[in-house]
């Protein structure tokens, strides 16, 4: 006996595919489950947790120095942006104040954290949409940046440079004229970035319209930093809620209009160059400090310098002491947040009196513009989703912790 | 923010108690009245707190009520911040502020995949940051920092194997706080 068609239960489901944990445009580990009717997506559902390393349990069983490479670790591409919310959280509860040629000199690798994400962010992203060459030359420049960070703090990556209290070491001055240097030349490698990707017909076409996020819906869904200001809202927290010295640099918040994926790609290029600006403000600034040898703030709540603890008896036991007991914060609680490259990187820190905090708490702004992810892509093709994460500039080290 | 706003957020929200630490205001709710506070903190002229930055858990093992769910907000328009605080003993059940802010969603499951709170009316209440088959709630304070299980691949089955954590060496945790 044959079914009649209108007798047969017919359930449309739409084709889901998996846009895997091992993806050359997954940026990191990101499992990506789509729904699509055709090729237009209907449903993105992330899935993380697959780096997800424990760091905030790990880090209620350390003590504060100790806690501090964990956030190098945490967003691996702007490492120091991550150290200095850290540090600045337990500033705050101590109500320590750092001196000024260690917030000057703080600055300064601050906006170089910034040029090395961003490049890392439009590089890797102009690979992901198409364009392979960005992403050599963008590199290059890291490498050269990263030399820096070797210079000042002895790693190339995860330097555990910024320190509750100030940096860990002084920087010679030779460091600082070289990065004058690179500072001169760097303005040519973003106009030789620029000129290969902003005019290009095949990247406006890849990029705007992509992506769209209103001013209410990037409020609505928690977004921060560049997503907020590619939506038309000029909320920078270096000028909103300035933190060091930024109340005392003139530099200016590039901000979209469209809100789609080619303003906040232009965003950030404009930003590369602010950071240009501002590390020439601050090298000027340390140039004229006089020169004290205070980047540490002189107290017990700080290391020694070395010839100190080998010269007397009380450096000897505050080198020990500090770096075994630690600092001892009193009972209080901050929730600190810094404009991190990617965009509110947030640190609410609760601490009992003891040497280890109880809970430290870390917001990444990537989990946040992950989350929005649905809503940006419905109704987008596939070869967009790779626009849409790129331009959101997730990084799973501060998604999963 | 200014101190007369500041006092009259006590006569708009039924607050328990309301701090200000270093230029931090944050103040403590009691659970029933967590949705309507949001609420109005949202959507009132002169708060305006319409950025959800995160929500965090807290164990407090110790103490009447366990865990604390905390929610930082943030007004664009008059730039401050505000924390606020909601104490919930164990196995008590918590309203879902996704009706209210819709980024709560996966800060929710976060919470929920960590600490076991459970967010009613959530559309999709799962875990989002442990392992697929994992059991156990892994940031509250009774949970072993080495966890149960281990995970690694046998060569002789050609798979993943799951079975109870041997360490070679027992944790070492030490203190160093100084005794006087």
């Amino acid at each position: 006996m044959l079914l009649k068609k209108k007798n047969l239960n017919r359930e449309l489901k739409n084709f889901t595919i998996n846009f895997g944990p091992q993806h050359p445009a997954a940026h990191g580990v990101l499992r990506l489950i789509l729904e699509l009717d055709g090729e237009i997506i209907k449903r993105a559902d992330p899935h993380i947790g697959l780096l997800h390393r424990g760091t905030e349990k790990l880090i209620e069983h350390k003590t504060y120095l100790q806690a501090l490479p964990y956030f190098d670790r945490l967003d691996y591409v702007s490492m120091m942006a991550q150290e200095h919310t850290y540090s600045l959280a337990v500033e705050k509860i101590l109500q320590l104040k750092v001196s000024r040629p260690a917030q000057i000199l703080r600055v300064i690798f601050l906006e170089i954290t910034r040029l090395l994400n961003h490049l890392l962010a439009v590089g890797c992203h102009a690979m992901d949409v198409g364009a392979m060459t960005p992403f050599f030359w963008a590199f290059e420049e890291r490498e050269k940046l990263m030399e820096f960070y070797e210079r000042a703090s002895g790693a190339r990556m995860h330097a555990a440079f910024i320190r509750p209290g100030g940096i860990s070491y002084d920087v010679q001055l030779t460091l600082l004229e070289d990065i004058a240097c690179f500072v001169k030349q760097f303005v040519l490698r973003i106009n030789e970035m620029e000129e290969m990707l902003t005019k290009n017909r095949i990247w406006k076409e890849r990029l705007v319209d992509v992506g769209i996020l209103s001013s209410k819906k990037a409020i609505d869904w928690g977004c921060s930093g560049v997503m907020l200001r590619g939506s038309g809202l000029p909320w920078d927290l270096r000028k909103t809620q300035p933190y060091e010295i930024y109340s005392e640099l003139s530099f200016s918040i590039p901000v979209g209009s469209n809100g789609d994926c080619y303003d906040r790609y232009l965003i950030r290029v404009e930003e590369m160059r602010e950071s240009l600006s501002i590390i020439s403000q601050s090298l000027k600034m340390y140039r004229n400090e006089s020169n004290v040898q205070s980047y540490r703030a002189n107290s017990k709540l700080s290391s020694i310098s070395k010839y100190e603890s080998k010269s007397s008896m009380e450096g000897t036991i505050h080198h020990f002491k500090f770096f075994t007991e630690g600092l001892s914060l009193p009972y209080g609680e901050t929730y600190t947040a810094t404009e991190a490259p990617k965009g509110e990187f947030g640190v609410y820190l609760i601490s009992n009196n003891t040497n280890k905090p109880y809970r430290c708490k870390i917001k990444a702004p990537g989990f946040g513009h992950l989350q929005a992810l649905n809503y940006m892509a419905t109704g987008h093709l596939i070869a967009d989703v790779v626009t849409i994460i790129g331009t959101q500039d997730i990084v799973f080290g501060e998604v999963d912790r | 923010m200014k101190v007369k706003v500041l006092k009259e957020l006590q006569k708009i929200i039924p607050l328990l108690t309301l701090h200000n630490l270093n230029l931090e205001i944050s103040c403590t709710i009691v659970q029933k009245n967590l949705l309507f506070s949001l609420f109005v903190l949202k959507n009132h002229i002169s708060y305006q707190y319409t950025l959800l930055s995160a929500i965090s858990g807290v164990d407090y093992l110790t103490s009447l009520y366990r865990f604390g769910v905390v929610y930082e907000l943030l007004s664009l328009t008059f730039n401050t911040r505000l924390r606020l605080k909601t104490f919930l003993s164990a196995n008590t059940l918590i309203p879902s502020s996704i009706e209210v802010y819709v980024n709560a969603n996966w800060w929710e499951r976060e919470i929920w995949d960590m600490y076991g709170i459970i967010f009613t009316k959530h559309p999709d209440l799962r875990r989002i940051l442990t392992d697929y088959g994992f059991e156990g709630h892994p940031m509250r304070k009774d949970f072993p920092l080495q966890g149960y299980l281990e995970l690694h691949y046998n060569e002789n089955k050609k798979s993943l194997v799951i079975e109870v954590i041997e360490l070679s060496q027992d944790f070492r945790f030490f203190t160093f706080e100084t005794p006087w």
